[in-house]
């Protein structure tokens, strides 16, 4: 059996291997204290928690960012914030079809005269995008077009723990003027030190990256992090949850980042569940077959 | 062991089908009652892992198929749509691309195994040589699979790779425009990439009979590395013993299969994966896939001229190279003993090289020119001008504040600027090093082990060696092993 011991570790070292290559500079992403209700093997989505979620990015990141993989009726499936198992079909419930009316229209060609029209976004209609091309997008942000949020959180190291991480890890005004003095900070660009990049030329420090140790040296030693063009999007009671939670920085940066991951993968609670039978079955197997095994050759001398 | 069929057939129907086609006779021969040495180890059940992730690869990849549209402005999002709206279809994708992820962690045990038993010796050389090409022909498919999502590594690792075929001299470029279908990457290039993704599992298959064949000709190696003398003795039929065996070992594999299919499925992968290429924006570093990073670090290891070779084309020559040696070693390895077992320093040498082949791969995984290790922390050098006009640089400083001292106390037309002075060793060296070691593995260490080395004494059989499980010692010596004449498996 030794080998299957061996096996087993090879493949976690495998993870390892693909683990070591991440960004360099940045500040490593942590969770919130109480961790995500949906890591884990028994994971899963708090469904207030994703509406709230939606909310943050339909009020706030919606302003930039688009997510063109996300259609409304996805809103309304299984598992998702608007999930009613009245409507197995989610293209019937009313609030998906809400949302989705709420929304910019679409546009169309009129197919009696051919000229442009418009009609009502349905709940089969993927999210509006907030920029008609991605040349509007660069022209509207100083150049940097906002990313895609549908898999954002596939598509950093971290995932959620990145977002949340971000979302809070802009400094303090008083972090700005003490610990990162000695930072210049362009016109049009931000620093956070979870955003992965190098800030070594706009620093008039020391350009190595030391620990921090307490002392008076301390704001001398080259942040972690880089510079990006998104302004701290999130502000204490810039929106008001419908459930009454208080709309701190905090607890919206984590629904979002709750939401965002949802919307990454909407299958991944199915997923879990899923591998958990699976994982029974070949256990269950595995011994019976190993006991066959057993029983055959227990005269064979090897 | 291809002896004579023990297969009778029975009904009618058998009788008549048996003079026309003799398939049953066939199937018979091969995968019931063909003899098994009653020895073989746990690393012998990859062979049917193999097997398992083949069929496994080709179902699910035939069903992602039909989803899947070979555009480049719209194959990113059809994986996302396989992803979230064709039924299981995240299950089926996420068994596809973990799938070659554990289909290349059972070929290189499978292939370790081989090494280590000495299987690519006499009369196994085709068998061998069968084995490189599909591991060969696997890296291809895998490559062009791993384009086919169409995210930033696809793009630029698809470039990277292209670009050195380009290398080559002469047909370089012509090839490479024909892989490509034009000058650049684009529509062409991953419609063809598409296409030769679906072909090559199909030659693998087919190779894969070969390779079945060739193997039942000479029949399995076996941990002594001595041959079948008495099939009745030393052998047992293949089922019900090796399927049952084989079938319990595939179950393990499954479950690791399935822990990273339901509980890890992208932890394989490279995150920037997941957003859709981009020309314009080339990833920080650009990385392929786990299993062939040790040949991207042989690729990167050589960084300097060698004669009228440019360091690219050396890079390619050497990476290449490293697959190719495989195709000869049957022929480099000189000693007349099989299992390493029996080989005291070979298998030292031996537990090397998988440590090198690891090695390697966290070699490729970093970037070349950062430090494995650091000699010193990291000082801070003053680069500046001196009054003569020259440019010049200050001693090193541990500490901040006596480089600033330094550069206030310069006049002011000094213009100094602060560098960092690094000292430690490189990954490049490791990974140079690591290289060194693979090569010289395959044309120095085995070559000169066989004829230099003791081995110990073998037992004189398969059937000796399993009872000799009770007696520490082993079985008989065989006469004339133990003072270094050339002893041989086959006696």
């Amino acid at each position: 059996m030794r080998i299957f011991k061996l096996l087993a570790i090879a493949a976690t070292s495998l993870g390892l291997v693909t683990s070591a290559h991440a960004a360099g500079g940045a500040k490593h992403a942590h969770a919130p204290e109480e961790g995500w209700t949906f890591e884990g093997t028994f994971g899963y989505f708090d469904q207030a928690q994703l509406q709230r979620g939606y909310k943050v990015y339909r009020q706030v990141c919606a302003a930039c960012h688009g997510m063109d993989l996300m259609r409304f009726r996805n809103l309304g499936q299984k598992g998702g914030p608007f999930h009613d198992h009245n409507y197995p079909n989610p293209n019937d419930n009313p609030i998906i079809k809400q949302l989705a009316a709420d929304s910019a229209e679409v546009d169309i060609i009129n197919q009696e005269d051919g000229s442009d029209d418009v009609r009502t976004r349905n709940s089969s209609d993927p999210f509006p995008n907030p920029y008609a091309n991605s040349a509007q997008g660069r022209y509207a942000n100083n150049g940097a077009l906002p990313p895609d949020l549908s898999v954002i959180t596939k598509a950093r190291h971290g995932g959620a723990s990145y977002i949340y991480s971000l979302l809070t890890g802009y400094p303090s005004e008083k972090d700005m003027a003490t610990k990162y003095a000695k930072l210049t900070v362009p016109d049009g660009q931000y620093y956070n030190p979870y955003f992965a990049g190098d800030v070594t030329p706009n620093w008039a420090g020391d350009p190595r990256h030391r620990h921090y140790d307490g002392s008076e040296h301390d704001k001398d030693m080259l942040p972690s992090g880089g510079m990006l063009a998104m302004a701290p999007p999130l502000g204490d009671d810039m929106i008001e949850y419908d459930d009454g939670t208080p709309a701190t920085v905090d607890q919206m940066a984590k629904d979002v980042s709750a939401f965002l991951t949802w919307a990454g993968e909407p299958k991944a609670e199915t997923r879990k569940k899923l591998g958990f039978a699976v994982m029974i079955y070949l256990l269950i197997l595995t011994v019976l077959v190993y006991l066959s095994y057993k029983q055959l050759w227990r005269n064979v001398e090897h | 062991m291809s002896g004579p069929s023990t297969y009778e057939p029975k009904t009618g129907f058998e009788k008549w089908l048996d003079t026309r086609l003799p398939i049953i006779r066939f199937a018979n021969d091969t995968a019931i009652d063909f003899p098994t040495p009653k020895n073989l180890n746990y690393w012998w059940t990859f062979g049917g892992i193999l097997a398992v992730c083949l069929i496994i690869q080709i179902v699910t990849g035939i069903v992602l198929a039909m989803h899947y549209v070979p555009d480049t402005t719209k194959a990113f999002a059809s994986v996302e749509r396989i992803m979230r709206d064709v039924d299981y279809g995240w299950l089926i994708r996420y068994i596809h691309a973990n799938g070659a992820s554990m289909f290349f962690l059972a070929v290189y045990i499978h292939m370790f195994r081989g090494l280590y038993y000495g299987s690519y010796k006499a009369p196994r050389e085709v068998l061998w040589i069968l084995g490189v090409v599909i591991y060969l022909v696997m890296m291809g498919t895998a490559f062009l699979g791993y384009v086919l999502p169409w995210g930033q590594m696809s793009y630029h690792g698809a470039s990277v790779i292209t670009s050195l075929i380009g290398a080559i001299p002469l047909v370089g470029d012509t090839v490479k425009t024909f892989l490509q279908g034009g000058p650049a990457i684009g529509d062409p290039t991953l419609n063809r990439f598409f296409s030769l993704h679906y072909l090559l599992p199909f030659v693998i298959f087919g190779i894969v009979v070969l390779h079945v064949w060739a193997l039942h000709v000479p029949g399995n190696n076996n941990p002594t590395g001595v041959s079948v003398k008495d099939v009745k003795k030393d052998t047992v039929p293949f089922h019900p013993y090796y399927t049952v065996k084989d079938g319990f070992a595939i179950l393990v594999f499954l479950m690791i299969f399935a822990y990273f299919v339901f509980y890890a499925p992208n932890s394989l992968g490279h995150t920037d994966n997941y957003i859709e290429a981009n020309p314009l924006q080339t990833p920080a570093h650009i990385v392929p896939e786990w299993y062939l990073l040790p040949f991207y670090a042989i690729l990167r290891a050589i960084t300097f001229d060698i004669g009228p070779i440019d360091a690219k084309l050396g890079g390619v020559i050497a990476m290449f190279g490293a697959i190719a040696i495989l195709f000869v070693l049957p022929w480099l390895d000189t000693s007349k003993v099989r299992s390493m077992r029996y080989r005291p320093l070979a298998k030292q040498f031996f537990l090397l090289f998988v440590v090198c082949g690891i090695g390697l791969g966290f070699a490729g995984a970093n970037n070349p020119d950062d430090l494995l290790f650091k000699f010193r922390e990291d000082q801070l050098v003053v680069a500046y001008t001196d009054e003569a006009g020259n440019s010049a640089k200050s001693e090193g400083f541990a500490e901040y504040h006596d480089a600033k001292h330094f550069m206030e106390e310069l006049p002011e037309a000094a213009n100094p600027g602060l560098e960092i002075s690094k000292s430690g060793f490189k990954w490049l060296w490791f990974a140079q090093l690591m290289s060194l070691y693979y090569f010289a593995y395959f044309v120095v260490i085995l070559p000169v082990l066989g004829v230099i080395e003791k081995p110990k004494p073998r037992p004189a059989s398969i059937a000796d060696s399993v009872l000799g499980h009770a007696k520490p010692a082993g079985g008989t010596p065989i006469p004339g092993a133990a003072n270094g004449s050339p002893a041989r498996d086959d006696a």
